[in-house]
């Protein structure tokens, strides 16, 4: 297991050293937005990763209600704790490609819109996590990662319906995508797969230990002779 | 009457009986809508043109500070009293508890929405250029959408620090596309300038669907908090 | 263009960060383990 990690990482590295490679000089020059454009080949295989990491929270929440293993709650927690980081690069190269392209920072373009809101929704998870003094925290933050999840396809119709009464500038545009542009993008989205799964799989190790050290710790306070109080 | 409706019954009677006596929180209820209105009108200019457009969004967000204000203090009674405890080991569903909180909720916000409505007609010289009537519906919808979702977060901020602040943090960002349906159903009655359908229907489905949720849930949070 | 060099920097900045949080709780962590698991002899 322990070296295996290492060449995992070294793996990754060349992996995305290609792909940022791909984007900046192989990908092809945009017609309309010019270079800004290869922002695209870094937000959108972040936006695509951050879902699949709320997924995984999900479907995590839902079998740890029946089954109360704690190794899921650690998976929903790193996948909520993940999720967020790739969608916080999701909410900060949005504005940046915008503003050159739309002389904007924001725009309530759907996608950028949904995306808060769903950051809005795991941040309110993780914080429920932090701040929660019950014992039962794994049980309660579940139970929000389900309503959270419940709420997305309610958050994309409602955004999806006021954008197209009330029309804003679309980033990324809509339509096809030239073959290149789309095979650049595939092998950035890859590479962020690989760089996900490392720092998924890095913090559920330290998160298992801290756990450990947690017990460790209760089961010591617990046996210690009364005598020393 | 099912045993579960006759619980829920029961409990609601209970609360609004208590809450009739002490008439603590609709006094101050009752004085905090006054004061929600005002600062709003002094905020946001009530005589300008486009003052129509934004009431709407005006007034659903006065109607969720009141709505947040009472749903803190939901559980806070059971919690003084231990009666949760009590309830966890009882045979009554849990279900009943949570639907009789939710009502009394309910009740106590549609209270303060009454109160406060004339207020904004009368600050804002509100009036309806589409159908009115679906006013009714919608505001109906819309606090049962905040209500509902504001009971069971409420319930699951019992043990956390900071326990006032994480009822918002909780609610809030799951309640956006509600929010949402909510303003521009009412924005789209006083303009006239569009259809509420789509949002009223968004807004059924979001009740239903997180009503469900909520009465699946709440066993398992009762117990677990 | 600036910003398409900002959004790459900034992507690289945002994960380096979170991977510094994780690394030093986890160090401090291990630190503790080590100490238990040393106390338990």
């Amino acid at each position: 297991m322990k070296r295996v990690f290492p060449i995992l990482a070294i793996l990754t590295a060349v992996l995305l050293s290609y792909a940022m490679y791909q984007g900046l000089v192989v990908a092809p020059t945009e017609k309309t937005m010019g270079d800004v454009q290869r922002i695209f080949y870094y937000h959108v295989p972040s936006a695509w990763t951050a879902f699949l990491l709320f997924a995984i929270n999900f479907v995590a929440s839902v079998i740890y209600l029946f089954r109360r293993n704690p190794k899921l709650d650690a998976v929903a927690l790193v996948s909520a704790e993940v999720g967020v980081v790739f969608c916080t690069v999701v909410l900060v190269t949005g504005p940046l490609w915008a503003r050159p392209v739309w002389g904007i920072w924001w725009t309530w373009d759907i996608r950028l819109t949904s995306t808060l809101v769903l950051w809005l929704i795991y941040v309110s998870y993780l914080m429920l996590r932090r701040f929660s003094t019950s014992g039962q925290t794994p049980v309660l933050a579940a139970a929000l990662a389900i309503f959270g999840a419940l709420d997305v396809p309610l958050v994309y119709f409602s955004i999806w319906y006021f954008r197209t009464q009330h029309p804003q500038p679309v980033i990324g545009g809509g339509g096809s995508i030239d073959p290149r542009m789309l095979h650049v993008l595939l092998i950035n989205w890859l590479a962020f797969m690989c760089f996900a799964a490392l720092v998924f799989w890095s913090r559920y190790r330290a998160e298992m230990l801290q756990r450990e050290v947690e017990e460790m710790q209760s089961l010591e306070a617990l046996l210690e002779p009364r005598g020393a109080l | 009457m099912s045993f579960v409706s006759s619980i829920t019954a029961a409990t609601l009677a209970k609360d609004i009986r208590l809450e009739w006596r002490s008439k603590d929180a609709i006094n101050s209820m009752l004085f905090f809508a006054l004061l929600v209105v005002v600062v709003f009108s002094f905020s946001f200019d009530p005589i300008a043109e486009e003052s129509r457009q934004i009431a709407g969004g005006l007034i659903w967000v006065a109607f969720l500070f009141a709505a947040v204000v009472a749903l803190n203090q939901t559980w806070a009674r059971e919690l003084r009293n231990q009666v949760l405890d009590a309830y966890r080991v009882s045979p009554a569903p849990a279900n009943s508890l949570f639907l009789a909180k939710a009502l009394g909720n309910f009740l106590f916000v549609a209270i303060l929405e009454a109160l406060m409505t004339p207020l904004f007609i009368v600050f804002y010289k509100l009036r309806a250029l589409g159908p009115a009537w679906q006013l009714i519906p919608i505001a109906a919808l819309g606090t049962w959408a905040l209500v509902v979702n504001g009971t069971f977060f409420a319930a699951m901020s019992l043990r956390t620090r900071a326990r006032e602040i994480m009822l918002p943090l909780l609610l809030f960002p799951i309640s956006l596309p509600s929010i949402l349906a909510m303003v521009r159903a009412t924005t789209a009655i006083l303009t006239g300038e569009e259809s509420a359908k789509f949002w009223i229907v968004l807004l059924v489905a979001y009740d239903l669907v997180f009503t469900t949720g909520c009465l699946l849930l709440f066993e398992t949070v009762l117990q677990a908090e | 263009m600036t910003f398409l060099y900002a959004a790459y920097a900034a992507t690289w900045v945002i994960h380096i960060v979170y991977l510094g949080t994780v690394l030093s709780r986890y160090t401090k962590v291990r630190k503790e383990f080590d100490e238990l698991k040393r106390k338990k002899i």
